[in-house]
């Protein structure tokens, strides 16, 4: 379902500086805050807590800045990654588990085991990844409110 | 098994939520990758334990997506600063034991805890 003006409920853009470890994690937090406090079922939360952790990541180990959009509609959330950066040569193979160019520094802070865009695809409806290489990538994923018994049934 | 037990089962020791451990763990899961944390949290939920040697604060930002119910670091790392006072922000017990996570798991296993998912669906 396409977002309109009128069905978005809320929405809020929080900004990522690439390379900053420090906080990283911290607006997937907010994120997961923000769900709970609206009162979303647990396992919803947990879908788009967990992907928003992934891109979050991916923008402070691979970009240069970010802005993370999180969309809240009737319907659907919506949470919309865009950075500025060094983009992704091969789009497919990101895409695949396992593989990965983090480098030691990132790999050494335990991030980098090449499982983090599988992992927002695992964990959410609708998934588009785009990018531009020496521009940067853009990144949107859905999670349907009617939908939670779908394949993520690991209880 | 309560944290207590747990605690002592590794002769471990408390770092933080020393006020908490009486609470209720069944669960476990061990990973030493944030990506792995991510990947094998899901499901997961406060009866659940998660064993790693990760220090820093992104331990405790991963941990809170899933409410998981406690951490105890192996092989006697200890948590950063920054860790600690997240931990205690987000009122998440943390433990130290010096065994490695391999004699970790396999006493706590021994004793009843089982795992948070028992393997993954496609490799």
């Amino acid at each position: 379902m396409p977002e309109t003006e009128e069905n978005i409920r809320f929405h809020e853009v929080f900004h990522i500086e690439g390379g900053n470890f420090t906080h990283a994690g911290a607006i997937s937090s907010r994120v997961k805050k923000i769900l709970k406090d609206a009162g979303f079922p647990g396992k919803i939360i947990r879908k788009t807590s967990i992907a928003a952790f992934e891109a979050e990541m991916n923008v402070i180990c691979y970009a240069n800045q970010g802005n993370l959009s999180l969309l809240i509609a009737p319907d659907f959330l919506k949470v919309v990654v865009k950075d500025e950066g060094q983009g992704i040569p091969d789009v497919d193979l990101a895409m695949r588990e396992g593989y990965s160019t983090a480098n030691e520094k990132i790999r050494e802070l335990g991030f980098g085991a090449g499982m983090g865009l599988s992992n927002i695809r695992k964990n959410t409806d609708e998934m588009i990844l785009t990018s531009k290489l020496g521009q940067g990538t853009h990144l949107e994923f859905t999670v349907y409110l009617d939908r939670q018994e779908t394949e993520l049934s690991s209880e | 098994m309560t944290l207590k037990e747990v605690k002592n089962i590794l002769s471990a020791e408390v770092i933080s939520g020393g006020e908490d451990l009486e609470k209720e763990i069944k669960y476990a899961f061990a990973a030493d990758l944030l990506s792995d944390v991510l990947a094998l949290g899901r499901g997961s939920g406060v009866l659940t334990l998660l064993i790693t040697g990760i220090v820093h604060p992104q331990v405790i930002y991963a941990s809170n997506i899933f409410d998981l119910g406690a951490i105890i670091f192996v092989r006697g790392k200890r948590p950063t600063e920054e860790t600690l006072q997240l931990a205690i922000e987000n009122q998440i017990p943390l433990l130290v034991t010096s065994y490695i996570m391999f004699e970790t798991c396999g006493l706590l296993y021994q004793h009843g805890l089982r795992p948070s998912i028992p393997k993954v669906k496609n490799a």
